[in-house]
């Protein structure tokens, strides 16, 4: 697709970005010394509209009890608005029941999770074994949350890490597929889309391969749901986590979605208060999910503010979402190509790409571009290896610099970021 | 723009044109020192010579203009003085950029080092100007056990 006949501006493309931009007050804001702030981190964390902001703070001073214990009205209000965010996010990932939607405090906790429930002397089920001569299968595009809980797994357990490549283009290389998941495999743990590469990868071979040899799969989709309409039924996957933070709601409190009958089968994660159905001296009897796993006091305004993001998103449209992102990277990767000495580490067409490109400036480290960029133009990128050191390595780079856009971004704001990066190319040059 | 003023015109030129760059024989001790935050590293070789002092020391890394032309400045200091004189310098330095931004650096001490105050303010680069600085306080006493 040709990308410079597309305008995500105001009036176009169907989304109207300039009355978006309202609902994030802190788009506004000056940085000292009067510069405006030109977000474009998200990929990072994403900013909060006031709906988000109004409905926790709405919580805290009307409503706010603790949840599942407490008898009394308020205690009962704050439940219902928790347990009704658990619907709301159900909805919106299309799980078929909301008592497979976990509450967790990020995506990381999410997968150590599902890690924890393999090869666990607790957990009897066969789709759990896990031991020597057993294989996890992971990819080199991974952060490190996908990566690190997997490692602690194979130690543990004696199991075998193995990963799928990465392509020069930044694509997932399949084509050892038969051979990497293979009847040895208990597990495939793969990104839905890349935090680096922006690279969305296409779960239907690798989990049509899984389920040939009996293996389970799960998505880290942290960077996929924000972004692009997900539904687990459609995706067909075993388990999906992700993380409110990134996707206009607050941060410590994220979501892992599983298969009913997988979750009734796993131990529990963490114990605790309201995980448990009754307590003796020497021993307990849990609650059904999704409390099994939710041990303690929960971040309760923070799923409630969850629960109104989702409804934020819903109101917008996700593939109105998806399709001004989609407009603004093919907008960005046109003129970040004209930059001389620019060079992207990820695909370089919008198919198959989310919102977030990655690039290296030829004898600039990316701190400097950071500290350029941000100083002298208010421009937020984030850069270092993004909690994904081995894809660095794999490209041979020590570092990266990584702009990555949202439902309230502009084409302005790219025009500003390319302004900066041949500024930074003159104090470095 | 606080930043512009941390990219010192003489750390540009050090970036630039590092000096004394690449490792060399012969060595009494090399170090290797990392900043896991940003994946700056540096590989650090220090030869002493008779009536303490500092022979050559030689270096290779990666990393942002900051840690790199710190590396490059201490090249041209430490080489020829003794250790003494040096040891002092890198305390002078590193009081200097863990001040933040309040220490007034004395330039008698410091020398060309002294470009970098202005990176004291910014609690982030702080290590990247360390980082070669550190690594060569390490090879040194490394260097005198070696003897």
């Amino acid at each position: 697709m040709t990308s410079t006949d597309v305008q995500p501006t105001a009036g176009t493309g169907g989304l109207d970005v300039e009355r978006i931009r309202k609902d994030f007050p802190i788009l506004a804001r000056e940085l000292p010394g009067g510069r405006p702030l030109v977000y474009l981190d998200s990929a990072n964390s994403s900013q909060k509209p006031v709906q988000v902001i109004d409905t926790m703070r709405e919580h805290l001073m009307s409503h706010y009890g603790n949840v599942g214990r407490a008898l009394h009205a308020l205690g009962s209000e704050s439940t219902e608005a928790y347990e009704s965010a658990r619907d709301k996010i159900a909805a919106f990932v299309g799980a078929p029941s909301r008592e497979e939607v976990i509450f967790t405090k990020n995506a990381s906790e999410a997968i150590n999770l599902v890690a924890y429930a393999f090869g666990n002397p607790t957990n009897t089920d066969e789709r759990f074994r896990l031991g020597p001569g057993d294989e996890i299968v992971i990819s080199e595009m991974e952060h490190h949350s996908n990566i690190v809980p997997w490692q602690l797994l194979a130690q543990r357990t004696g199991a075998t890490l193995r990963w799928f490549p990465v392509t020069d283009e930044g694509r997932l290389d399949i084509t050892g597929l038969d051979e990497l998941v293979n009847e040895r495999t208990r597990i495939v743990s793969i990104v839905h889309q890349s935090n680096v590469l922006g690279t969305v990868n296409s779960v239907s071979p690798i989990l049509a391969r899984a389920r040939e040899v009996g293996a389970l799969m799960m998505l880290d989709a942290s960077q996929s749901v924000p972004h692009q309409a997900v539904d687990v039924r459609e995706l067909g996957v075993d388990f999906l986590a992700f993380t409110g933070h990134k996707m206009v709601g607050p941060s410590g409190i994220g979501v892992l979605w599983g298969r009913r009958e997988l979750l009734d089968a796993m131990p529990p994660f963490l114990g605790g208060g309201e995980m448990i159905e009754a307590v003796w001296m020497d021993r307990s009897t849990y609650a059904p999910v999704p409390h099994k796993f939710e041990a303690g006091t929960p971040p309760i305004v923070e799923a409630i503010g969850l629960g109104a993001a989702v409804d934020y998103l819903t109101s917008v449209g996700m593939d109105q979402v998806k399709r001004h992102e989609r407009a603004l990277t093919a907008y960005a990767l046109d003129a970040l190509a004209e930059i001389p000495g620019l060079r992207i580490i990820g695909p370089r067409g919008v198919v198959a790409r989310g919102g977030t490109v990655s690039f290296v400036l030829d004898g600039i480290h990316p701190h400097d571009v950071g500290q350029i960029l941000d100083d002298v133009y208010g421009i937020a990128v984030r850069v270092g290896h993004h909690c994904a050191r081995p894809l660095h390595l794999r490209f041979g780079i020590p570092a990266t610099t990584r702009t990555s856009f949202y439902l309230y971004n502009t084409t302005d704001e790219i025009d500003a970021l390319v302004r900066g990066l041949h500024h930074v190319q003159k104090v470095f040059g | 723009m606080i930043a512009e003023s941390m990219y010192q015109e003489l750390i540009l030129e050090h970036y630039k044109r590092p000096q004394g760059r690449g490792l060399r024989e012969p060595y009494d001790a090399e170090v290797h020192h990392v900043n896991p935050t940003c994946g700056d590293e540096v590989t650090l070789r220090v030869k002493l010579a008779d009536g303490g002092k500092v022979q050559d020391v030689s270096y290779d890394g990666q990393g942002c203009s900051i840690s790199q032309a710190a590396a490059s400045v201490l090249h041209d200091l430490a080489t020829g003085s003794t250790v003494e004189e040096s040891l002092a310098v890198v305390d002078e330095f590193t009081r200097l950029m863990q001040g933040r931004g309040q220490v007034e650096a004395d330039e008698d001490v410091l020398g060309d080092a002294v470009a970098f105050a202005g990176v004291a303010k910014f609690p982030a680069r702080v290590k990247c100007a360390l980082l070669a600085w550190m690594a060569y306080k390490d090879a040194v006493l490394r260097s005198q056990e070696a003897m």
